[in-house]
């Protein structure tokens, strides 16, 4: 549309899914009773002193290293200076110089391509309440306040509202992978600020820039930037000014509008919290950590294609979630068929999840039970219709995939005296449909084949009923 | 949000911006009579300056402690009824506070 271009930066805060809060021993529940998850700490009572959560620091540490940052064995907690009311103690305990993890990436992959997203940093801070309002006030609820967050911050590197989105499910996905956050976007566990900008093409410089606060949904960050970058787009193409400005994203009607200017932008008074102790990591310990990091998703996939000889489809489709690319992996292992190991997974599991709803730790199926069901369906102990059903009991009481063959009495029928007599019945009982496929009317088939399954009560094996139904009817 | 360098110390304070941040609401008489006792302190404070501090390593604490941290348990708070005593005004348990322009 114009010889200029976007330049976008995220700042992404995800919640870390510690059981307490980061200062104090205050639980993290979503959606509890208002000021139910409170103490003289979250609340900043004067005299009241935080003490960090280790585990905290730990899985910022984690989170870090997946990311491929560097980690500061040597960092520090500040405090930021600002009024609101949702800030009790009138600052935010946050990392200003010195954060736990600089540098680092994550990898995109856009339209078949890939490319890489720097990172700039990760810091770790308090999260702060959460506002309600009333008809002539409002009301604070300070059971967020003091909640660990990670803001990771990536360098000015995404050029387009589909970026941003990319990067945000490669992030997503990573963190899930490092266990250290649940993820969870309908609570609020991964809020963006996003920077963007606009400048000519094939200029290093960055324009002015204007920040969206506070998106907690993908489609809401992707439909908020869309909308800035045309803004800015329009503005520069027409030569009018673009200011440096807050701005905030109107859902409803689907603009971006102006919060706060540079006017009055922020002097945060950043200052060591003289309450809080640096932090030391010894080398050995992350070191140990790095050692326990997962196989990223990315290399995941990768193998996973050339170990099993499955499609990439199928292996980016099992790698999106950690734990179901686990569950594959344990069950392919221990079958010769890990393809057909891969489409039971796809379909019959994935499906099943989303109907009810669940996560696959929740299903009562094994890896080893679903290697079984594959090998009686391979030595056609049973067809695919006893699979499906076989499938279903395994995923909803778990068991052995034989002995519910057994005790249904599934085992397919390929007896060829027995699937002869019911042929001959089904050729008998439906004389018309014989003469449809004799004159040539091949879906007349289909319904004997129907009729053949019936009478074997769903455990014919379909292959033998179909040459022998063409054998005996001349096709 | 990322870190803007915050004023360097040293620099002159300006007593009626500094209010302004903190909220503090200063007659023009007390901001007059305010900026020349900071000066003061902060001309106390500047003496350090005259030190060679060339080998010592920067710290942001004067006590040499690290790694002061808890684990990861929780412990029992304040209820909400007990917390809503230290509010000025409540509301279902929430804490009342004036309207909220965002
Ligand atoms: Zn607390």
């Amino acid at each position: 549309m114009s010889n200029y271009e976007p330049v976008i930066g995220l700042e992404t805060h995800v919640q870390l899914g510690t059981s307490s809060k980061m200062f104090c021993g205050c639980a993290t529940d979503f959606a509890a009773a208002p000021n139910s998850q409170v103490c003289p700490v979250c609340l900043g009572y004067p005299g009241s002193l935080p003490v960090p959560n280790e585990v905290a620091v730990e899985y910022t540490v984690r989170a870090g290293l997946m990311l491929g940052c560097d980690i500061n064995l040597y960092s520090k907690f500040d405090r930021k200076s600002y009024f609101y009311p949702d800030m009790p103690k009138n600052y935010q305990i946050t990392q200003y110089d010195m954060p736990l993890c600089l540098a680092g990436a994550v990898e995109i992959d856009l339209n078949g391509d890939s490319r890489v997203v720097r990172l700039r940093r990760i810091h770790l801070e308090e999260d702060t309440g959460k506002n309600v309002h009333f008809a002539r006030t409002s009301g604070v609820d300070f059971n967020r306040a003091g909640t660990p967050l990670m803001e990771i911050v990536t360098e000015p590197d995404i050029y387009s509202a589909d970026e941003a989105m990319a990067y945000l499910q490669a992030l997503k996905q990573l963190m899930l992978y490092a266990g250290v956050s649940e993820c969870n976007l309908e609570e609020g566990n991964f809020r963006c600020d996003v920077n963007c900008s606009v400048r000519p093409v094939g200029s290093d410089a960055l324009g002015v820039k204007t920040e969206l606060k506070n998106l907690n949904t993908f489609k809401g960050i992707h439909a908020a930037l869309s909308f800035e970058i045309d803004r800015q787009l329009n503005l520069a193409a027409s030569g009018a000014e673009i200011h440096q400005e807050t701005r905030r994203w109107d859902v409803d009607a689907g603009i971006t509008a102006t919060m706060r200017t540079k006017e009055d932008a922020h002097d945060y008074r950043y200052f060591p919290d003289p309450d809080l102790a640096p932090i030391v990591l010894a080398r050995e310990q992350v070191d140990r950590w790095r050692d326990e990091l997962p196989e990223a998703p990315r290399a995941r996939r990768v193998r996973m294609i050339e170990q099993y000889g499955i499609p990439a489809y199928d292996a980016g489709v099992l790698v999106a979630e950690k734990a179901i690319a686990d569950f594959y992996e344990e069950a392919a292992q221990s079958s010769p068929n890990p393809k057909a190991v891969s489409n039971w997974v796809m379909t019959e599991m994935l499906r099943l999840l989303s109907e009810r709803d669940m996560q696959i730790a929740e299903a009562h199926i094994t890896p080893a039970a679903l290697a079984e069901l594959v090998g009686l369906v391979d030595d056609k102990t049973l067809n695919s219709n006893s699979a499906r059903e076989v499938f279903g009991i395994l995923f909803q009481d778990g068991g052995r995939a034989a002995d519910i063959v057994e005790a249904r009495g599934l085992t397919q029928v390929s007896d060829e005296g027995l699937l002869d007599q019911f042929v001959d019945q089904a050729i008998a009982d439906n004389p018309d449909s014989a003469g449809d496929y004799r004159d040539g009317k091949t879906k007349a088939l289909q319904f004997l084949m129907g009729q053949v399954m019936r009478l074997s009560k769903g455990k014919a094996n379909p292959q033998s009923v179909q040459e022998l139904l063409r054998s005996k009817l001349g096709g | 949000m990322s870190p803007e360098p915050s004023q360097p110390g040293g620099a002159e304070i300006d007593v009626a911006y500094v209010a302004h941040l903190a909220r503090m609401h200063l007659s023009d008489e007390e901001i007059a009579r305010f900026q020349p006792q900071l000066g003061q302190i902060v001309d106390y404070v500047r003496q350090i300056q005259a030190l060679d501090t060339s080998d010592v390593e920067p710290t942001a604490h004067a006590i040499e402690i690290r790694n002061v941290a808890r684990a990861d348990t929780r412990r029992e708070g304040l209820s909400a009824d007990v917390a809503m005593r230290n509010a000025p005004q409540s509301k279902d348990d929430f804490f009342v506070v004036p309207k909220i322009v965002e």
